[in-house]
Protein backbone atom coordinates (compact mmCIF):
# COMPACT_ATOMS: atom_id res chain seq x y z
CA UNK A 1 0.00 0.00 0.00
CA UNK A 2 2.64 2.60 0.99
CA UNK A 3 4.87 1.29 -1.94
CA UNK A 4 1.96 2.09 -4.36
CA UNK A 5 1.43 6.10 -2.46
CA UNK A 6 4.63 6.34 -3.05
CA UNK A 7 4.67 5.77 -6.69
CA UNK A 8 1.65 7.22 -7.34
CA UNK A 9 3.42 10.32 -5.54
CA UNK A 10 6.29 10.33 -7.38
CA UNK A 11 4.34 10.17 -10.78
CA UNK A 12 2.50 13.08 -9.82
CA UNK A 13 6.12 15.05 -9.16
CA UNK A 14 7.14 14.06 -12.89
CA UNK A 15 3.73 14.91 -14.20
CA UNK A 16 3.95 18.26 -12.59
CA UNK A 17 7.37 19.58 -13.85
CA UNK A 18 5.62 19.48 -17.41
CA UNK A 19 1.98 20.91 -16.20
CA UNK A 20 3.53 24.58 -17.41
CA UNK A 21 5.07 23.21 -20.80
CA UNK A 22 2.34 23.53 -22.50
CA UNK A 23 1.27 25.61 -26.16
CA UNK A 24 1.12 29.58 -25.70
CA UNK A 25 -2.46 29.95 -27.00
CA UNK A 26 -3.19 31.26 -30.18
CA UNK A 27 -3.88 34.97 -30.81
CA UNK A 28 -7.84 36.22 -30.25
CA UNK A 29 -7.64 36.73 -33.75
CA UNK A 30 -6.63 33.53 -34.70
CA UNK A 31 -4.43 35.13 -37.12
CA UNK A 32 -0.25 34.35 -36.97
CA UNK A 33 2.01 37.14 -35.97
CA UNK A 34 5.75 37.01 -36.69
CA UNK A 35 7.14 36.88 -33.18
CA UNK A 36 10.33 39.26 -32.69
CA UNK A 37 13.96 37.64 -32.80
CA UNK A 38 13.89 38.93 -28.98
CA UNK A 39 10.87 38.42 -27.61
CA UNK A 40 11.53 38.96 -23.84
CA UNK A 41 10.52 42.47 -22.76
CA UNK A 42 10.94 43.31 -19.27
CA UNK A 43 9.42 46.60 -18.24
CA UNK A 44 10.01 48.02 -14.89
CA UNK A 45 6.95 50.21 -13.40
CA UNK A 46 5.72 51.97 -10.06
CA UNK A 47 3.44 50.10 -7.64
CA UNK A 48 0.79 52.15 -8.53
CA UNK A 49 0.51 51.60 -12.13
CA UNK A 50 0.71 47.84 -11.54
CA UNK A 51 -2.01 48.18 -8.46
CA UNK A 52 -4.71 50.08 -10.22
CA UNK A 53 -4.59 46.78 -12.62
CA UNK A 54 -4.26 48.68 -16.19
CA UNK A 55 -1.34 46.55 -16.94
CA UNK A 56 -3.08 43.71 -16.49
CA UNK A 57 -5.58 44.73 -19.16
CA UNK A 58 -3.28 46.05 -21.51
CA UNK A 59 -0.40 43.04 -21.12
CA UNK A 60 -2.41 40.55 -23.19
CA UNK A 61 -3.36 43.16 -25.84
CA UNK A 62 0.08 44.35 -26.81
CA UNK A 63 1.19 40.85 -26.74
CA UNK A 64 -0.87 39.41 -28.88
CA UNK A 65 -0.60 42.45 -31.36
CA UNK A 66 3.37 42.21 -31.29
CA UNK A 67 4.15 38.80 -30.13
CA UNK A 68 6.53 40.18 -27.39
CA UNK A 69 6.35 38.34 -23.73
CA UNK A 70 6.34 41.19 -21.55
CA UNK A 71 7.51 41.01 -18.47
CA UNK A 72 6.29 43.37 -16.02
CA UNK A 73 7.94 44.25 -12.32
CA UNK A 74 6.88 46.45 -9.98
CA UNK A 75 8.32 48.50 -7.39
CA UNK A 76 8.32 52.18 -6.27
CA UNK A 77 9.57 54.42 -8.73
CA UNK A 78 12.97 54.91 -6.42
CA UNK A 79 13.47 50.97 -7.59
CA UNK A 80 11.76 51.34 -10.65
CA UNK A 81 14.30 53.79 -11.86
CA UNK A 82 17.06 51.78 -10.45
CA UNK A 83 15.97 48.66 -12.56
CA UNK A 84 16.51 50.95 -15.39
CA UNK A 85 20.13 52.42 -14.26
CA UNK A 86 21.43 48.55 -13.38
CA UNK A 87 20.17 46.71 -17.01
CA UNK A 88 17.46 44.77 -15.15
CA UNK A 89 14.74 46.62 -17.47
CA UNK A 90 14.58 47.67 -20.99
CA UNK A 91 11.93 49.85 -20.72
CA UNK A 92 10.05 52.16 -17.54
CA UNK A 93 6.71 53.45 -16.65
CA UNK A 94 7.12 56.13 -13.84
CA UNK A 95 5.52 59.32 -12.34
CA UNK A 96 8.34 61.36 -11.23
CA UNK A 97 9.53 63.85 -13.22
CA UNK A 98 12.63 65.44 -11.68
CA UNK A 99 13.86 61.76 -11.24
CA UNK A 100 13.39 60.96 -14.96
CA UNK A 101 15.26 63.71 -15.92
CA UNK A 102 17.85 63.35 -13.85
CA UNK A 103 17.75 59.57 -15.26
CA UNK A 104 17.88 60.37 -18.73
CA UNK A 105 20.53 63.30 -17.86
CA UNK A 106 22.75 60.39 -16.08
CA UNK A 107 22.82 58.66 -19.44
CA UNK A 108 20.59 55.67 -18.74
CA UNK A 109 17.71 57.20 -20.57
CA UNK A 110 16.74 57.57 -24.39
CA UNK A 111 14.19 59.95 -24.13
CA UNK A 112 10.99 60.81 -21.54
CA UNK A 113 7.74 60.34 -23.28
CA UNK A 114 4.89 61.46 -21.45
CA UNK A 115 1.87 59.91 -22.45
CA UNK A 116 -1.08 59.95 -19.59
CA UNK A 117 -1.82 61.46 -15.85
CA UNK A 118 -4.35 60.93 -13.70
CA UNK A 119 -4.79 63.12 -10.03
CA UNK A 120 -3.67 62.73 -6.87
CA UNK A 121 -6.18 63.44 -3.98
CA UNK A 122 -6.39 62.62 -0.45
CA UNK A 123 -8.26 60.33 0.82
CA UNK A 124 -9.14 59.70 4.96
CA UNK A 125 -11.79 58.81 7.45
CA UNK A 126 -15.60 59.48 6.55
CA UNK A 127 -15.76 61.85 10.07
CA UNK A 128 -12.80 63.95 7.98
CA UNK A 129 -11.13 64.80 11.65
CA UNK A 130 -9.36 67.62 10.61
CA UNK A 131 -11.60 69.22 8.53
CA UNK A 132 -9.76 69.01 5.22
CA UNK A 133 -12.75 68.89 2.88
CA UNK A 134 -13.20 71.90 0.99
CA UNK A 135 -9.84 72.63 1.37
CA UNK A 136 -8.16 75.34 -1.84
CA UNK A 137 -5.32 73.27 -2.43
CA UNK A 138 -3.53 69.93 -1.30
CA UNK A 139 -0.85 71.83 0.55
CA UNK A 140 -3.66 73.64 2.55
CA UNK A 141 -5.17 69.81 3.50
CA UNK A 142 -1.88 68.53 4.55
CA UNK A 143 -1.56 72.45 6.75
CA UNK A 144 -4.58 71.15 8.65
CA UNK A 145 -3.99 67.86 8.53
CA UNK A 146 -1.21 68.29 10.70
CA UNK A 147 -2.15 71.40 13.01
CA UNK A 148 -4.69 69.00 13.94
CA UNK A 149 -2.17 66.27 14.36
CA UNK A 150 -4.48 63.69 12.82
CA UNK A 151 -2.62 60.39 11.26
CA UNK A 152 -1.37 60.30 8.00
CA UNK A 153 -0.15 57.41 6.26
CA UNK A 154 3.07 58.26 4.53
CA UNK A 155 4.57 55.78 1.54
CA UNK A 156 8.10 56.86 2.83
CA UNK A 157 9.96 54.23 0.45
CA UNK A 158 11.02 57.44 -2.30
CA UNK A 159 8.36 56.74 -4.59
CA UNK A 160 6.46 59.05 -7.33
CA UNK A 161 4.15 59.49 -4.88
CA UNK A 162 5.83 59.94 -1.64
CA UNK A 163 8.50 62.35 -3.79
CA UNK A 164 4.77 64.18 -4.52
CA UNK A 165 3.46 64.21 -1.08
CA UNK A 166 7.49 65.62 0.01
CA UNK A 167 7.06 68.49 -2.49
CA UNK A 168 3.20 69.57 -0.88
CA UNK A 169 5.08 69.46 2.73
CA UNK A 170 7.53 71.60 1.21
CA UNK A 171 4.63 73.96 -0.08
CA UNK A 172 2.85 73.93 2.86
CA UNK A 173 6.02 74.89 5.18
CA UNK A 174 6.18 72.10 7.17
CA UNK A 175 8.72 69.28 7.43
CA UNK A 176 6.79 66.27 9.24
CA UNK A 177 9.19 64.09 11.21
CA UNK A 178 8.57 60.32 11.87
CA UNK A 179 10.74 60.44 14.97
CA UNK A 180 8.65 62.90 16.94
CA UNK A 181 5.51 63.36 14.76
CA UNK A 182 3.46 60.33 16.02
CA UNK A 183 0.57 61.68 14.18
CA UNK A 184 3.05 60.89 10.73
CA UNK A 185 2.92 57.35 9.86
CA UNK A 186 5.96 56.71 7.71
CA UNK A 187 5.17 53.01 6.00
CA UNK A 188 7.66 52.24 3.83
CA UNK A 189 5.25 50.22 1.61
CA UNK A 190 3.38 50.47 -1.87
CA UNK A 191 0.30 52.31 -2.68
CA UNK A 192 -2.16 49.16 -1.76
CA UNK A 193 -0.71 48.32 1.56
CA UNK A 194 -0.92 52.29 2.80
CA UNK A 195 -4.37 52.75 1.67
CA UNK A 196 -5.04 49.06 3.87
CA UNK A 197 -3.15 50.65 6.93
CA UNK A 198 -4.86 54.11 6.40
CA UNK A 199 -8.33 52.31 6.20
CA UNK A 200 -7.13 49.91 9.16
CA UNK A 201 -5.89 52.63 11.27
CA UNK A 202 -8.19 55.38 10.77
CA UNK A 203 -5.72 57.96 8.54
CA UNK A 204 -5.34 60.14 5.77
CA UNK A 205 -3.22 59.15 2.97
CA UNK A 206 -2.51 60.98 -0.32
CA UNK A 207 -2.72 58.69 -3.33
CA UNK A 208 -3.25 58.51 -7.03
CA UNK A 209 -7.02 58.35 -8.01
CA UNK A 210 -6.46 55.32 -9.81
CA UNK A 211 -5.39 52.68 -7.20
CA UNK A 212 -7.86 54.56 -5.04
CA UNK A 213 -10.89 53.55 -7.23
CA UNK A 214 -9.99 50.20 -8.04
CA UNK A 215 -9.69 49.03 -4.05
CA UNK A 216 -12.33 51.33 -2.96
CA UNK A 217 -14.48 48.07 -2.39
CA UNK A 218 -12.79 47.59 0.10
CA UNK A 219 -11.86 50.76 1.94
CA UNK A 220 -15.01 50.26 4.12
CA UNK A 221 -13.87 53.17 6.26
CA UNK A 222 -12.56 55.87 3.59
CA UNK A 223 -13.55 58.08 0.78
CA UNK A 224 -11.97 61.31 -1.23
CA UNK A 225 -12.09 63.99 1.66
CA UNK A 226 -9.82 66.60 -1.37
CA UNK A 227 -10.55 65.87 -4.98
CA UNK A 228 -8.18 67.24 -7.82
CA UNK A 229 -7.11 70.40 -7.04
CA UNK A 230 -4.44 72.18 -9.22
CA UNK A 231 -1.21 70.62 -7.13
CA UNK A 232 -2.16 67.40 -7.85
CA UNK A 233 -1.33 66.27 -11.31
CA UNK A 234 0.54 63.00 -11.90
CA UNK A 235 1.74 62.69 -15.22
CA UNK A 236 3.10 59.02 -16.15
CA UNK A 237 6.19 58.48 -18.93
CA UNK A 238 7.61 55.56 -20.85
CA UNK A 239 11.21 55.80 -21.11
CA UNK A 240 13.45 53.29 -23.17
CA UNK A 241 16.38 52.42 -21.26
CA UNK A 242 20.17 53.42 -23.48
CA UNK A 243 21.84 50.73 -24.75
CA UNK A 244 24.73 52.34 -24.79
CA UNK A 245 25.01 51.70 -20.82
CA UNK A 246 23.87 48.37 -20.53
CA UNK A 247 24.76 45.26 -22.67
CA UNK A 248 21.93 43.44 -23.75
CA UNK A 249 18.61 45.41 -23.34
CA UNK A 250 15.94 44.91 -25.69
CA UNK A 251 15.87 48.50 -26.83
CA UNK A 252 13.81 47.34 -30.06
CA UNK A 253 11.26 46.08 -27.73
CA UNK A 254 11.21 48.70 -25.95
CA UNK A 255 11.00 51.16 -28.59
CA UNK A 256 7.96 48.59 -30.19
CA UNK A 257 6.38 49.00 -26.95
CA UNK A 258 6.36 52.70 -26.76
CA UNK A 259 4.82 52.75 -30.02
CA UNK A 260 2.25 50.48 -29.35
CA UNK A 261 1.62 52.24 -25.47
CA UNK A 262 1.36 56.17 -27.80
CA UNK A 263 -0.76 54.60 -30.50
CA UNK A 264 -4.62 56.61 -30.81
CA UNK A 265 -6.39 52.70 -30.08
CA UNK A 266 -4.29 51.97 -27.02
CA UNK A 267 -4.85 55.84 -25.88
CA UNK A 268 -8.52 55.14 -26.17
CA UNK A 269 -8.56 52.27 -24.06
CA UNK A 270 -6.16 53.79 -21.74
CA UNK A 271 -8.70 56.55 -21.43
CA UNK A 272 -11.80 54.10 -21.04
CA UNK A 273 -10.15 51.85 -18.61
CA UNK A 274 -12.38 51.80 -15.32
CA UNK A 275 -15.30 53.95 -16.69
CA UNK A 276 -17.29 50.59 -16.59
CA UNK A 277 -16.07 49.47 -13.25
CA UNK A 278 -16.20 52.48 -10.99
CA UNK A 279 -18.21 54.94 -13.51
CA UNK A 280 -15.12 57.26 -14.11
CA UNK A 281 -11.68 57.05 -15.89
CA UNK A 282 -8.96 56.38 -13.69
CA UNK A 283 -6.50 57.92 -16.48
CA UNK A 284 -6.42 60.65 -18.72
CA UNK A 285 -4.40 60.75 -21.80
CA UNK A 286 -2.39 63.43 -22.78
CA UNK B 1 33.26 44.91 -1.28
CA UNK B 2 31.26 48.45 -1.38
CA UNK B 3 28.11 46.98 0.63
CA UNK B 4 31.17 45.58 3.37
CA UNK B 5 32.22 49.09 3.46
CA UNK B 6 28.61 50.80 3.55
CA UNK B 7 27.72 48.15 6.49
CA UNK B 8 30.70 49.40 8.50
CA UNK B 9 30.34 52.53 7.64
CA UNK B 10 26.94 52.22 8.90
CA UNK B 11 27.95 50.43 12.47
CA UNK B 12 29.94 53.15 12.79
CA UNK B 13 28.02 56.06 11.58
CA UNK B 14 25.61 55.19 15.07
CA UNK B 15 22.66 56.34 13.47
CA UNK B 16 19.73 57.26 15.60
CA UNK B 17 17.49 55.37 12.68
CA UNK B 18 19.29 51.97 12.78
CA UNK B 19 19.62 51.30 16.21
CA UNK B 20 16.05 51.61 16.72
CA UNK B 21 15.62 49.58 13.96
CA UNK B 22 17.94 46.83 15.68
CA UNK B 23 16.31 47.44 19.00
CA UNK B 24 13.11 46.89 17.04
CA UNK B 25 14.04 43.89 16.19
CA UNK B 26 15.82 42.82 18.92
CA UNK B 27 12.79 43.29 21.39
CA UNK B 28 10.57 41.76 18.83
CA UNK B 29 12.56 38.27 17.90
CA UNK B 30 13.49 37.75 21.65
CA UNK B 31 10.19 38.04 22.91
CA UNK B 32 8.55 35.81 20.43
CA UNK B 33 11.29 33.44 20.57
CA UNK B 34 10.94 33.18 24.64
CA UNK B 35 7.08 33.23 24.63
CA UNK B 36 7.07 30.11 21.97
CA UNK B 37 9.60 28.20 23.54
CA UNK B 38 7.69 28.41 27.02
CA UNK B 39 4.70 27.12 25.38
CA UNK B 40 6.85 24.85 22.44
CA UNK B 41 9.30 23.19 24.66
CA UNK B 42 6.77 21.62 27.63
CA UNK B 43 4.34 20.87 24.90
CA UNK B 44 7.06 18.93 22.68
CA UNK B 45 8.56 16.82 25.97
CA UNK B 46 4.67 16.23 26.57
CA UNK B 47 4.11 15.10 23.38
CA UNK B 48 7.65 13.28 22.73
CA UNK B 49 7.63 11.31 26.19
CA UNK B 50 3.47 10.38 26.72
CA UNK B 51 1.63 8.67 24.08
CA UNK B 52 -2.32 9.12 24.08
CA UNK B 53 -4.72 8.74 21.87
CA UNK B 54 -5.00 10.87 18.82
CA UNK B 55 -1.26 11.75 19.37
CA UNK B 56 -0.69 10.49 15.62
CA UNK B 57 -3.45 13.32 14.37
CA UNK B 58 -2.09 15.57 16.09
CA UNK B 59 1.52 15.37 15.44
CA UNK B 60 0.04 15.13 11.53
CA UNK B 61 -1.57 18.84 12.41
CA UNK B 62 1.77 19.57 14.26
CA UNK B 63 3.91 18.64 11.40
CA UNK B 64 1.83 20.71 9.10
CA UNK B 65 2.47 23.80 10.98
CA UNK B 66 6.00 23.86 11.33
CA UNK B 67 5.87 25.00 7.75
CA UNK B 68 2.48 27.26 8.39
CA UNK B 69 3.67 30.09 5.09
CA UNK B 70 4.67 33.32 7.61
CA UNK B 71 2.20 35.05 5.36
CA UNK B 72 -0.46 32.78 6.14
CA UNK B 73 0.20 33.48 10.08
CA UNK B 74 0.32 37.61 9.10
CA UNK B 75 -2.68 37.35 7.84
CA UNK B 76 -4.26 35.25 9.90
CA UNK B 77 -3.24 37.34 12.83
CA UNK B 78 -4.18 40.54 10.55
CA UNK B 79 -7.78 39.47 10.24
CA UNK B 80 -7.72 38.81 14.18
CA UNK B 81 -6.30 42.30 14.94
CA UNK B 82 -7.90 43.63 12.58
CA UNK B 83 -10.65 46.80 12.91
CA UNK B 84 -13.53 44.14 11.72
CA UNK B 85 -11.68 41.48 13.26
CA UNK B 86 -12.87 39.80 16.37
CA UNK B 87 -9.97 41.74 18.69
CA UNK B 88 -10.14 44.90 16.90
CA UNK B 89 -10.77 46.50 20.00
CA UNK B 90 -7.37 45.71 21.35
CA UNK B 91 -6.40 48.01 19.01
CA UNK B 92 -2.89 46.23 18.54
CA UNK B 93 -2.38 45.89 14.76
CA UNK B 94 0.32 47.88 13.00
CA UNK B 95 2.05 47.49 17.02
CA UNK B 96 5.65 45.29 18.15
CA UNK B 97 3.05 43.54 20.21
CA UNK B 98 1.48 42.32 17.21
CA UNK B 99 4.56 41.59 15.27
CA UNK B 100 5.35 39.33 18.35
CA UNK B 101 1.82 37.56 18.16
CA UNK B 102 1.84 36.23 14.91
CA UNK B 103 6.34 35.37 14.94
CA UNK B 104 4.32 33.28 18.42
CA UNK B 105 1.86 31.77 15.87
CA UNK B 106 5.03 31.02 13.54
CA UNK B 107 7.80 29.61 15.89
CA UNK B 108 5.68 27.70 18.76
CA UNK B 109 4.90 24.76 16.04
CA UNK B 110 8.30 24.53 15.18
CA UNK B 111 9.35 24.53 18.77
CA UNK B 112 7.22 22.09 20.00
CA UNK B 113 7.44 19.87 17.08
CA UNK B 114 11.33 20.21 16.93
CA UNK B 115 11.69 19.13 20.85
CA UNK B 116 9.13 16.59 20.40
CA UNK B 117 11.23 14.54 18.13
CA UNK B 118 13.91 15.06 20.44
CA UNK B 119 12.56 13.82 23.26
CA UNK B 120 10.96 11.30 21.32
CA UNK B 121 13.91 9.44 20.21
CA UNK B 122 15.59 9.21 23.95
CA UNK B 123 12.34 9.11 25.93
CA UNK B 124 11.80 5.16 25.94
CA UNK B 125 14.42 4.02 27.09
CA UNK B 126 15.10 6.57 29.61
CA UNK B 127 11.39 5.83 31.20
CA UNK B 128 12.60 2.13 30.74
CA UNK B 129 15.46 3.05 33.22
CA UNK B 130 13.22 4.99 35.48
CA UNK B 131 10.60 2.65 36.07
CA UNK B 132 13.41 0.26 37.27
CA UNK B 133 14.70 2.06 39.67
CA UNK B 134 10.89 3.90 40.86
CA UNK B 135 12.71 7.24 40.07
CA UNK B 136 9.71 10.31 40.67
CA UNK B 137 8.23 12.33 37.93
CA UNK B 138 10.52 15.51 38.60
CA UNK B 139 13.40 13.32 38.85
CA UNK B 140 12.89 11.44 34.96
CA UNK B 141 11.79 15.04 33.67
CA UNK B 142 14.49 16.35 35.08
CA UNK B 143 16.84 13.39 33.17
CA UNK B 144 14.82 13.95 30.16
CA UNK B 145 15.84 18.05 29.90
CA UNK B 146 19.23 17.10 31.05
CA UNK B 147 19.95 14.71 28.30
CA UNK B 148 18.60 16.59 25.41
CA UNK B 149 20.20 19.66 26.43
CA UNK B 150 22.30 20.53 24.41
CA UNK B 151 19.55 19.59 21.31
CA UNK B 152 16.88 22.05 22.59
CA UNK B 153 19.30 24.89 22.91
CA UNK B 154 19.61 23.95 18.87
CA UNK B 155 15.82 24.62 19.16
CA UNK B 156 15.64 27.52 20.54
CA UNK B 157 18.18 29.09 18.01
CA UNK B 158 16.14 27.80 15.19
CA UNK B 159 13.36 29.59 16.83
CA UNK B 160 15.35 32.70 17.06
CA UNK B 161 16.46 32.27 13.78
CA UNK B 162 13.43 31.89 12.24
CA UNK B 163 12.31 35.17 14.25
CA UNK B 164 15.04 37.53 13.59
CA UNK B 165 15.08 36.56 9.81
CA UNK B 166 11.28 36.47 9.32
CA UNK B 167 9.56 39.29 6.99
CA UNK B 168 6.42 38.47 5.59
CA UNK B 169 4.14 38.40 8.35
CA UNK B 170 5.82 41.08 10.51
CA UNK B 171 5.59 43.83 7.66
CA UNK B 172 1.81 42.96 7.15
CA UNK B 173 0.88 42.90 10.78
CA UNK B 174 3.73 45.76 11.81
CA UNK B 175 3.36 47.81 8.73
CA UNK B 176 6.65 48.26 8.51
CA UNK B 177 6.28 51.89 10.54
CA UNK B 178 9.80 54.29 10.65
CA UNK B 179 10.66 54.67 14.48
CA UNK B 180 7.97 52.10 15.11
CA UNK B 181 7.61 49.10 13.86
CA UNK B 182 10.32 48.89 11.48
CA UNK B 183 12.95 45.65 11.59
CA UNK B 184 16.07 44.36 10.36
CA UNK B 185 14.44 42.84 7.29
CA UNK B 186 11.26 44.75 6.53
CA UNK B 187 14.03 47.94 6.52
CA UNK B 188 15.83 46.03 4.11
CA UNK B 189 12.92 44.94 1.79
CA UNK B 190 11.99 48.59 1.97
CA UNK B 191 15.78 49.92 0.87
CA UNK B 192 15.58 47.19 -1.83
CA UNK B 193 12.37 48.28 -3.04
CA UNK B 194 13.88 51.96 -3.04
CA UNK B 195 16.36 51.32 -4.75
CA UNK B 196 19.23 51.30 -2.59
CA UNK B 197 20.62 47.79 -3.17
CA UNK B 198 24.03 48.63 -1.25
CA UNK B 199 22.32 49.86 1.92
CA UNK B 200 19.95 46.72 1.75
CA UNK B 201 22.88 44.66 1.53
CA UNK B 202 24.49 46.55 4.24
CA UNK B 203 21.34 46.15 6.37
CA UNK B 204 21.47 42.29 5.99
CA UNK B 205 25.26 41.97 6.77
CA UNK B 206 24.87 43.66 9.85
CA UNK B 207 21.80 41.26 10.43
CA UNK B 208 23.84 38.28 9.99
CA UNK B 209 26.44 39.65 12.58
CA UNK B 210 24.02 40.58 15.15
CA UNK B 211 22.57 36.48 14.42
CA UNK B 212 26.45 35.39 14.75
CA UNK B 213 26.75 37.42 17.62
CA UNK B 214 24.14 35.43 19.65
CA UNK B 215 24.78 32.05 18.02
CA UNK B 216 28.58 32.45 19.42
CA UNK B 217 27.12 33.70 23.08
CA UNK B 218 25.01 30.38 23.43
CA UNK B 219 27.64 28.45 22.41
CA UNK B 220 29.41 29.34 25.14
CA UNK B 221 26.64 28.36 27.22
CA UNK B 222 26.87 24.97 25.79
CA UNK B 223 30.15 24.23 26.64
CA UNK B 224 30.22 24.52 30.21
CA UNK B 225 26.65 23.82 29.75
CA UNK B 226 24.61 25.96 32.91
CA UNK B 227 21.99 26.48 30.57
CA UNK B 228 18.52 24.46 31.48
CA UNK B 229 20.03 22.96 34.76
Amino acid sequence: MKKLLCVGLSLLLVLSLFAGCEQKPETPTGTTVNKPANPVLRCSTTTSVNDSKLMAMLEPLFEAETGYDLQITSNGTGAAIKLGETGDADVILVHAKASEEEFIANGFGIKRIPFMFNFFVIVGPKDDPAGVKGSASAADALKKISEKGSKLVSRGDDSGTHKKELALWKAAGIEPKAETDKWYISAGKGMGDCLNMANESGAYVLTDKGTYLSMKANLENLEIVLNESDDMKNTYSLIACNPEKNAGLNTEGANAFIEWMTKKETLDKIAEFGISQYGEALFFVE
Amino acid sequence: MEAFREALRLVFSFDKELWQIIGVTMRMSLTSTTISCLLGIPLGVLFGSTNFRGKTMLMRVLHTLMGLPPVVAGLFVFLLLSRSGPLGSLRLLFTVEAMIIAQCVLITPIVAGLSSSIVGATAPALLEKAKGLHLSRKTILKLLLAENKITLISVVLTGFGRAISEVGAVSLVGGNIMFKTRVMTTAIMLETNKGNFEFAIALGILLLLIAFIINYAVSFFRKDGTVLR
